[in-house]
This record gives structure tokens, C-alpha cells and sequence, in this order.
């Protein structure tokens, strides 16, 4: 058992490097087959890329979703520390600050610039107010909304604002071009799958006579087809470095402005590279669609070439 | 060894390649196909392995009905023929030593194994030491016994040729009929297909002599009990 399988491997073996003789004796045309292979591969990789960077980029504004809570002005401030301690309990909310009206006006004479009218003004014009976080599970649009509704509903409250709608949009950007991701993966994997393929095909064309002669003395489609396949596996490897490579290479590119960029907004945000998922993913993706043009085309075009002595 | 009974094969293009032909070669005989070309020489032999299915009749080789055989157990079936050929199919880019060992390739052979059996055939032909040279670079003659060196590489019990003396002058091309006849002597069946009259008679085998499609001589009575209805 242990010397068939010896053989086993060694056969797969022994196609593999003819494969891959036969890949270096054609150096250029192997490149321009595995630069195509290599942009259709780096396009949904720099679209996940540029999803993942957004979501780390915009990580800390999106927790800044919260609601302000503008009580009714003649709710006293007692009473709005006891509707929010009330408030602390629904479930959802993961805390609740109490502004009042004073301390209210006092940052608004303080960084308005309105400091000297408002002086004139008898009374307090402002209301208090609670500042209602979110539990980071209560943040999608619905938990948002209900808590909303559950506080309008007071009849302490006056009105009810969500203040990070720009974040909502925002996600739903992001979902979008998650969206886009996973239709460009499709098509450019389709196209990977035509492009090995064809070139698949116009390899069993050019070397005709020798699959005729091999079936001829007695090689199964099996073994006429190994080398077909080991070579859609590399050209589809090959593809997925090159991709990995051409990543990294915008990334380095865009490393320095970026991080410059992120300074300017006072952030320590810098772009990252793909995960080792990610990586892992777009390996296995360049080989099974590799594997998958090369069988395809080596299945069809392998039976219409039979011996004719 | 093999057996055509009542067997016709007419091509695509409407022509009758063989009608009615009955045929017997013995175990570890060797015997001639003649006849002009277009008679029908290569049809048999594509019959024999396979290259061809017969449009009626049976072929029986070796004792198996080959109209049983499924497709896919084709390439082991052709692994146990031994195949030479007018214009040797070697692949010219691959040097010798790989041409030969391809019947033993496609059997995953061991790679030792492998190189102990090239040796041997190419000693066999005259062509011990030649296994790194191209096709190319050997003579019609010695390129015809690296196709013999494939053929018999594999130890088959039958061997086939088309014209196997076809581009050869009369001197080689009787090395190649001894060549063979060597083989037969250690027990392969044989049966070659040629024109050549004058190489028939100085080898003094029996012939089987085709004209258009048809068994001109010959004691080719079938197998007992397939007789029937001759």
C-alpha cells in the first residue's frame, strides 16, 4: 500500500514539474497569462481591503451613535436624573449623562462666541438634556429607532434626535461596496476560470501529437490531463501572489500619505494589509479556480483528440 | 491470439475499409498483411487495437471480444499491444531515452524499473547509449528502432506494424523484419503490414493477402465453433 501511494505521489509529482518545465520555457507568455490572472484576483482584493480600511478607519466615530434626549424646559433637573437612572435600565442603553441647562450654557457661552449676547438674555433659554448611549449590540438602524420611540414616548421629553445618521449612511455605504465586492469576486473569478481555460486549451492544441501519441500507447484521459490541471493550479497560484504582491505594493505606496492624512484628523489610524484569512482565502480561490479552467477546458478538448495511427 | 470474424468497417466518409473479412493469427506466430495500399492492411490493424470499432463482426484478441471493451479500459487494453509505424510517431522534441520509456510512464511503472527496461530495449535494437540523443539526430533506420524499442517495451504478447519498412532501403528494412523475427522467436505474436513483396517471400512467413476490403488466401479458418455460417 505504502509503495502505491509512493507512486502515487511520485507520478503527481513528475507531472507537476513537467507542468512546470514547460511554464519556464515559455517565460513571457506564462507572464502575461499570470499578470491577467493577477488583476482579475487584485481587484476584489483591493475592494475588501478598502472595505476593511473604511470600518477600521471610521471605527471611532461609529461610536459615537448615541441620542440626545432634549427634556421638556420646564422638567427640573431632579427629575431628569431620575428619568435617566429609569433610563439606565432599559436594555440596549449602556449609559446615560445628564447635561444641564447650565452646564449646557456655560460650554455654549464658552466656545460659541455668543458669550456677550447671551448675557443679556433673564433666564436660561436651554433645556437639560440626556445624552443617551447605545449598547454597541442596539446600534443598527431598528434598535436605534425603538429606542428612540421609547423615549419620545416620556412625557418629560420634548424631542428625540439620533445624532450619527451620517454613521448609518455611512455603514450602508460600506455594505454597498461589500455588495460590489462580491459581485466583481464572481465575474473576474469566471473570468479567471475563461482566461486558464483558453489558455489551457491552446497548450492541448499545440501539443497534439503528443497526446495522440501518448493515448496511443496506451495513456488514459487521466493521465494525459494531469499535466493540464497541475499547470491551471500554478498559473491560478502564480495568480494569487502576484495579486498578494500588487496589494501590498498600493499599500506601501498609500501607507505614507494615508497615515499623514489620519494625522491631520488627530488619528493614529494606519492602512492595514490583508489578514492571514484573507491571504488564505485568495490562495485557495486562485487554485480552485485554476484547478477548475484547466479541468473544464482539458475535459473537453482531450476527448476530441484521439489517436489516428 | 486474434480472430476476425465476419468483420466490416466502413468509414464516415462511406468507404468499405474491410466487408466481411475472417481472419485467425496464432499465439507466437508471425505473419504478414499484403495487398496494395487502400486494401484494407491498416484497417485490420486498427481493429487490433482499438483504434477503430468494426461496424459489424467481431474481433477477438487474446481471447476477449473487443466489442465488449468500455472506453475507458481502452488505454490498458492498447498497453498490452506493442504498436510500429510507418512514420514512427516519436516526439521529435523529447530525446530517446523518454520516447521509449512513455508505454512505461503511462503504466506508472517505477522510475527504477523504468530504467532498467530502456536500457534493456534500446540494447535490444542496437541503441544502447543513444538515450540522450533527439529523433532528429539519429538516422531513418535507427529511428525506427527507437518506435520498435517503445513498442516492445512493455513486454506485449502482440505486436503490430503498419509499414514499419516503408522509409527504409532494403538493407535496414530486412535488419527490422529480423529484428522482429527475434521477437516472435521468444514468443510475441506479430503481424505486420506491408507492401513489400520481395521482403515477404525472402522471410518465407505466411501472408495474409487483403484486396479491397477483402481475404484474398489463406487458411484463416476461425476458431472451432465460430465457423457457423462461412
Amino acid at each position: 500500500m505504502s509503495l502505491g501511494l509512493a507512486s502515487y505521489g511520485a507520478r503527481h509529482v513528475q507531472a507537476l514539474l513537467a507542468s512546470l518545465g514547460r511554464l519556464a520555457r515559455n517565460p513571457l507568455g506564462t507572464l502575461l497569462t499570470l499578470i491577467v490572472i493577477a488583476l482579475a484576483l487584485a481587484l476584489p482584493l483591493g475592494l475588501e481591503l478598502l472595505v476593511t480600511n473604511a470600518r477600521i478607519a471610521t471605527g471611532g466615530f461609529a461610536n459615537a451613535v448615541d441620542l440626545s434626549v432634549y427634556l421638556k424646559s420646564d422638567v427640573p433637573l431632579a427629575k431628569a436624573e431620575q428619568l435617566a437612572t429609569s433610563g439606565r435600565a432599559r436594555p440596549g442603553v449602556a449609559h446615560i449623562e445628564v447635561i444641564s441647562a447650565d452646564a449646557a450654557l456655560a460650554e455654549f457661552r464658552a466656545y460659541s462666541g455668543f458669550g456677550a449676547a447671551l448675557s443679556v438674555l433673564s433666564a436660561n433659554p436651554l433645556p437639560n438634556v440626556l445624552h443617551v448611549h447605545p449598547r454597541p449590540d442596539a446600534e443598527s438602524a431598528d434598535a436605534l429607532e425603538s429606542l428612540r420611540r421609547y423615549f419620545a414616548a416620556w412625557p418629560e421629553v420634548d424631542l428625540v434626535q439620533i445624532d450619527a445618521q451620517w454613521v448609518m449612511r455611512f455603514n450602508a455605504i460600506l455594505e454597498v461596496l461589500r455588495r460590489l465586492l462580491i459581485i466583481a469576486a464572481a465575474i473576474l473569478g469566471a473570468g479567471v476560470v475563461a482566461v486558464i481555460g483558453n489558455t489551457i486549451r491552446l497548450e492541448i492544441l499545440n501539443r497534439r501529437g503528443e497526446i495522440e501519441v501518448t493515448k496511443l500507447v496506451g495513456g488514459s484521459n487521466g493521465f494525459v490531463r494531469r499535466p493540464f490541471l497541475y499547470a491551471g493550479i500554478v498559473y491560478g497560484l502564480g495568480g494569487a501572489l502576484l495579486a498578494w504582491a500588487i496589494a501590498a505594493g498600493a499599500i506601501g505606496v498609500l501607507a505614507e500619505p494615508v497615515a499623514r492624512l489620519a494625522r491631520s484628523y488627530g488619528s493614529r489610524y494606519s492602512l492595514v494589509g490583508p489578514t492571514p484569512q484573507e491571504l488564505g482565502l485568495l490562495i485557495a480561490g486562485g487554485i480552485v479556480l485554476g484547478w477548475l479552467g484547466a479541468w473544464i477546458s482539458a475535459t473537453r478538448h482531450l476527448q476530441s483528440i484521439e489517436p489516428r495511427a | 491470439m486474434i480472430v476476425f470474424d465476419r468483420v466490416s468497417k466502413r468509414y464516415p466518409n462511406g468507404r468499405e475499409g474491410l466487408s466481411a473479412a475472417t481472419l485467425r493469427v496464432d499465439a507466437g506466430e508471425m505473419v504478414f498483411l499484403t495487398g496494395r495500399s487502400g486494401a484494407g492492411k491498416s484497417t485490420v490493424l486498427k481493429l487490433i487495437a482499438l483504434l477503430e470499432r468494426p461496424t459489424r463482426g467481431t474481433v477477438l484478441i487474446g481471447g476477449k471480444n473487443t466489442g465488449t471493451l468500455k472506453s475507458r479500459h481502452i488505454p490498458a487494453f492498447r498497453r498490452g499491444i506493442g504498436m510500429v509505424f510507418q512514420d514512427h510517431k516519436l516526439l521529435l522534441e523529447r530525446p530517446v531515452y523518454d520516447n521509449v520509456a512513455l508505454p512505461l510512464v503511462v503504466a506508472h511503472t517505477p522510475l527504477k524499473e523504468i530504467d532498467k527496461r530502456v536500457r534493456a530495449a534500446l540494447d535490444q535494437v542496437g541503441l544502447l547509449g543513444r538515450e540522450r540523443a533527439l529523433p532528429l539526430e539519429l538516422s531513418v533506420g535507427e529511428q525506427q528502432r527507437v518506435g520498435i524499442a517503445r513498442a516492445v517495451i512493455s513486454k506485449p504478447a502482440l505486436l503490430i506494424a503498419d509499414e514499419p519498412t516503408g522509409n527504409l532501403d532494403a538493407d535496414l528494412a530486412l535488419e527490422v523484419m529480423r529484428l522482429f523475427k527475434r521477437f516472435q522467436e521468444v514468443g510475441v505474436t506479430i503481424v505486420v503490414a506491408t507492401h513489400d513483396m520481395h521482403l515477404v517471400h525472402e522471410l518465407g512467413l505466411r501472408e495474409i493477402t487483403l484486396d479491397n476490403g477483402h481475404i484474398q488466401n489463406g487458411d484463416n479458418d476461425p476458431l472451432p465453433g465460430m465457423v457457423a455460417t462461412r
